[in-house]
């Protein structure tokens, strides 16, 4: 399997057309490998939610082409991007996005099944999901029998279950108190510590300081990037700061 | 910082020799400022001559012991009591290199926020790395509750947190800086609808500014 889990080669969007077209990204170069927590800031509008979309095959590029594990986006059909954001990509939203009607398994489970896997290995593989974020023993709860916190959890093991290595999450402490919050950057970063690959958007440069390296937006470009080094000299140097 | 009152709330607790409290202050504060014997013996010197502390012996290897006087005692409760005062603004080199930089013409504002945003940003990246290592030592909950740990530990994941906070502070007055220029270009532009603004690609860049490939 592929180290690099996300590749974003000279992509470009544009909506609109003529005078009135808005490019969203302009030739973005951004490769993610797997194990990696990326962090993506930026003023409103600088591109970031067009990056997040374009990530996930939600969208096509106007230019340059989207790798997932290294299969380019460009080509495929409808059919075929559903299967693989099914297969390979999970999303973690601010709000969310959870059935109310199922439980907490049922939800991990769903995209599983919508994949053809058998109900009885979904179940156990959305078990696996929900002891990796901590909440295996809130399986059969219903979203409103669970905090904002713990259905956090519950989306984030949806968007791990089965063997999908890209989570991208959109602002995915937004909606929850700051130590709650924290607890979510923990799990993401202990999956990214497992292999995964995780891009996160976010506006609180707090929680962008969880991550292995910051891309900055703006305008639709990568204007820079913070990547904090794993030396300890540098951690002391950065003490007299 | 106040070599002075730490010193002598570290000698409220008990008796202690110089190189003892270098070690308990810095164990205390993460070794986030790291103390010289030499301001110890001179801040200990000053402490006796005013007598807060006084020589009590020797611990029988040579080092000399201070104690702490009532004198030095009401020193410390007043300490704790009195809130930190900030009257004057502390020297602020990024304000004023910011604020100097606003009024020069050949230098490109934006691309020294940005360097400076990179920089902190990285410093962020690696106090929220220590501060995760040291939750995990403190036994802090992964839903953030503190745990039952080591009580240095806490201190210095207390310390850890004002120095994230700080950091973030200046990260968002960044930002701030950012949205207010660009602001102000707009004005500036409508107001100059004859003559438009000069593009800054001539002016002066930090030379470390990390572009992305």
């Amino acid at each position: 399997m592929s180290n690099e889990i996300l590749q974003l080669a000279s992509v470009s969007r544009t909506y609109g057309e003529g005078a009135m077209s808005v490019a969203a990204l302009r030739n973005v170069n951004l490769t993610i490998s797997a194990g990696e927590f990326v962090a993506v800031m930026g003023p409103s509008g600088s591109g970031k939610s067009s990056l997040l979309t374009l990530a996930g095959g939600l969208d096509k590029a106007t230019s340059g082409e989207v790798f997932v594990e290294g299969t380019p986006l460009g080509g495929l059909s409808i059919n075929e991007l559903a299967r693989l954001r099914r297969r390979a990509v999970g999303y973690v939203f601010q709000d969310f996005n959870l059935v109310p009607t199922l439980t907490a398994s049922e939800n991990v489970a769903l995209p599983r099944e919508l994949d053809g896997t058998p109900a009885r290995k979904a179940k156990r593989q959305a078990k696996d999901a929900l002891r990796l974020v901590g909440i295996e023993d809130l399986a059969d709860r219903f979203m409103d029998q669970m905090s904002g916190g713990q259905q956090q959890r519950v989306a984030i093991a949806r968007a791990i279950v089965g063997q999908r290595r890209l989570i991208l999450a959109d602002e995915p402490t937004g909606a929850l108190d700051s130590a709650t919050g924290d607890g979510i950057l923990e799990v993401l970063r202990n999956r990214a510590e497992a292999g995964a690959a995780v891009v996160m958007v976010t506006h609180e440069a707090r929680h962008a300081g969880w991550a292995d390296r910051v891309v900055f937006l703006k305008d639709g470009r990568i204007v820079d990037e913070a990547a904090s080094q794993h030396d300890p000299a540098v951690l002391l140097a950065g003490m007299g700061h | 910082m106040s070599i002075k009152h730490s010193l002598l709330a570290l000698l409220q607790e008990s008796p202690r020799y110089g190189y003892q409290l270098r070690g308990e202050f810095e164990e205390r504060t993460g070794s986030t400022w790291p103390l010289n014997i030499g301001q110890v013996y001179t801040t200990l010197d000053r402490l006796e001559r005013d007598s807060l502390v006084e020589k009590d012996g020797d611990d029988g290897e040579g080092h000399l012991i201070y104690s702490i006087t009532d004198a030095g005692r009401a020193e410390v409760m007043s300490w704790f009591a009195q809130p930190v005062a900030a009257t004057n603004p502390p020297r602020n080199e990024l304000a004023i290199k910011l604020a100097l930089a606003l009024t020069l013409a050949d230098v490109d504002v934006s691309a020294v926020v940005q360097a400076q945003r990179s920089a902190s940003m990285k410093l962020l990246q690696d106090y929220t790395r220590q501060r995760r290592a040291a939750a995990t030592n403190a036994g802090t909950q992964l839903n953030g509750d503190p745990g039952a740990g080591d009580a240095n530990d806490a201190a210095w994941l207390l310390v850890l947190d004002s120095l994230i906070f700080t950091t973030e502070a200046e990260l968002r007055w960044l930002d701030h800086c950012e949205g207010w220029m660009a602001k102000r270009a707009a004005t500036a532009a409508k107001s100059m609808t004859t003559a438009p603004v000069a593009a800054p690609s001539q002016k002066f860049a930090p030379a470390d500014q990390a572009v992305s490939k």
